[in-house]
Formats: structure tokens, sequence, C-alpha cells
């Protein structure tokens, strides 16, 4: 816990709360965010089969990004990968689900991920694009080039928010 | 270079034979410009491209996504030597078109997502990661005349 407060600098996440909310506004129109809320509340009922599969693809593609999760079983169809597959779905969908609230919807994500998971936020590219994948087998010719590229800024905002923490 | 396994090759050729290239051309460079707006910067001559309805209507974006697709096809079709046949391109994309080389990259995702929506479950996750290979080492040849 040391570390955390170490790195822990209150001016800085009050200032950049507020900029960051402006920032976030700005990128999504309100037509975009009820695009995407809209897309992420018909797939939470399939949220298993929709994460397992981007993860999957992600390992297909970008074998380093295994080196994560040597800790669990990822073979296709486990039970662990479905389980996982779903978590991030789930946390993808509640951000959608109120956009501008991004920052405190996902703040206990970003201490998780900043101090335990470390993950090179690289990573978090090649997993939005497998889940742009994903999206685009699933919903055919309903991914437009609209929605994909609503969909490709909420998940960059998402990813540049989950790694706010990391310095 | 890129070592392709005939695993891999096979696959990559079975995927593209999917591809119906008039459906799929005109989505890739549209979606570039509407995905990735600042890419406009590289289709000054090609009229209105400033509105999505203007993207999605425009004759030059729809024809130039379709020659791109020719060249993935001859790409396809050539594997072995796909370094060689993208050399004049690439020198031509980088001297007189001044096109900036991640520019390729977002191109090469644009075409898989345009690939998925219409294949569907065909672009499962081992196709996907041979196709991109493919396509990556494409993006790589391209890359290879910018000094």
């Amino acid at each position: 816990m040391s570390i955390l407060a170490a790195r822990e600098d209150t001016e800085k996440s009050e200032n950049s709360n507020s900029r960051d909310f402006l920032l976030l506004d700005a990128m999504l129109s309100k037509k975009e965010k009820k695009l995407i809320r809209e897309i992420w509340e018909r797939l939470t009922p399939v949220a298993e089969h929709i994460g397992s599969d981007a993860l999957l693809r992600m390992f297909a593609s970008y074998p380093g990004t295994k080196t994560y999760f040597a800790h669990l079983d990822i073979s296709p169809g486990s039970t662990h990968l479905f389980n996982h597959g779903k978590k991030i779905v789930m946390a993808i969908a509640e951000g959608a689900h109120n956009i501008s609230d991004l920052m405190s919807t996902l703040a206990p994500l970003q201490i998780l991920h900043a101090y335990q998971l470390r993950i090179d936020p690289t990573n978090f590219k090649l997993f939005s694009h497998c889940m742009l994948v994903t999206l685009a087998v699933y919903l055919g010719d309903e991914f437009t080039a609209v929605a994909h590229a609503a969909m490709d800024k909420y998940l960059s905002a998402f990813a540049a928010v989950l790694a706010e923490k990391y310095r | 270079m890129v070592r392709l396994t005939d695993v891999e090759r096979s696959l990559i050729r079975d995927v593209w034979d999917k591809v119906n290239t008039d459906e799929v051309g005109p989505e890739i460079i549209s979606r570039i410009l509407i995905v990735y707006p600042w890419t406009e910067r590289h289709f000054g001559t090609f009229g209105d491209i400033f509105t999505i309805t203007a993207i999605l209507q425009n004759s030059r974006v729809s024809n130039h996504g379709k020659v791109v697709l020719q060249a993935l096809d001859r790409a396809v079709k050539n594997m072995d030597n796909i370094k060689l046949m993208f050399q004049g391109l690439s020198r031509m994309h980088f001297e007189k078109l001044n096109v900036d080389p991640e520019s390729f990259r977002l191109l090469a995702d644009c075409i898989t997502i345009a690939m998925a929506c219409k294949l569907r479950s065909a672009m499962n996750p081992e196709v996907q990661a041979a196709w991109q290979k493919f396509l990556y080492s494409v993006v790589d040849a391209m890359n290879k005349q910018y000094h």
C-alpha cells in the first residue's frame, strides 16, 4: 500500500477528472453514446460468448498477450475463458450505460490494472481491435462504418481511462 | 520476411475466395475515412469526403477500395513475392503521395473488419490470425521504400 500512497496525487486527480470528463463528453455525440449503450445492452445476455470470442481472437493473432493468462485455462470453451470474457464485457457494458461517468465507474478497475495486473496498455489496443472484429462478426451489416467509428472511440476512451493511474 | 505455413496459406486463400470485392471494396475506404477522419488528408483529389453521406456516396472512394483489393488479390496469388510486388507502390505512396505509413495499418484493420461484417463466422479466430499475418506482411512491404 506504500506504492499507492507514493503515486497518489490528489491535486492531479481532481483537475484531471474534470478535464477528462469534458474530453470524453466531447469525443462522442449524443447519438453515438446512445448507439453504444444500445449495442452493449443487447450484448450483455451473451456476454460470455462475446468476451471469450474477443479473447480467443487476441490470443490467436497476438500470442504475446497470452503471457498475462498463464494462471488460467484459456483453451476454447473453457470455464475460465467464459468467466473472464464475461467479466470484461460486463465492465465495458457498465461503462457504456453512462459514458459521461466513465472515470468514476472505472475507478476500482483503474487501481486493479495499475497496481495488480500491470498490463502494458499497448495490449488494450490489441484487445479493442479484436473486440471490433467480434462485433463485426456478431452484428454483420449492422456494424456500419458509423457504428464502427463510435465503438472504436468508446473502446479507446475506455482503455485510456483504464491506464490513467499507471504513472 | 514473414513465413506462412501451409495451413495459414490455405486459410488465407479460402477466406479471400469468399470475399466479393465489389461489396467489400467500397466499404474499406469509407470505413477508414469515417473511423479515422484525419486520413482524408490523403484524398485531396477525391472531391467531397467531408460528411458521412458524401463519403458513402463518393464513387472515387468506392473505386479506390476496389483498386486496393485488386492489389491484395495479386498478393494472395503471390504470397512468396510480396516485398517485391509492392516495391513500386511503396515508393509511390512515399515519394508522390506522402502517405503516413501508419495509415496502411489503419486500412489493414478496416479491411479485416469489413470482411468480418460480410463473412461473419467464417472469419473465426484462426482465420483472422492467418489473414492478419498476411495483411501485416503487405503493410510491412508498403513501408519498405520509405527512407
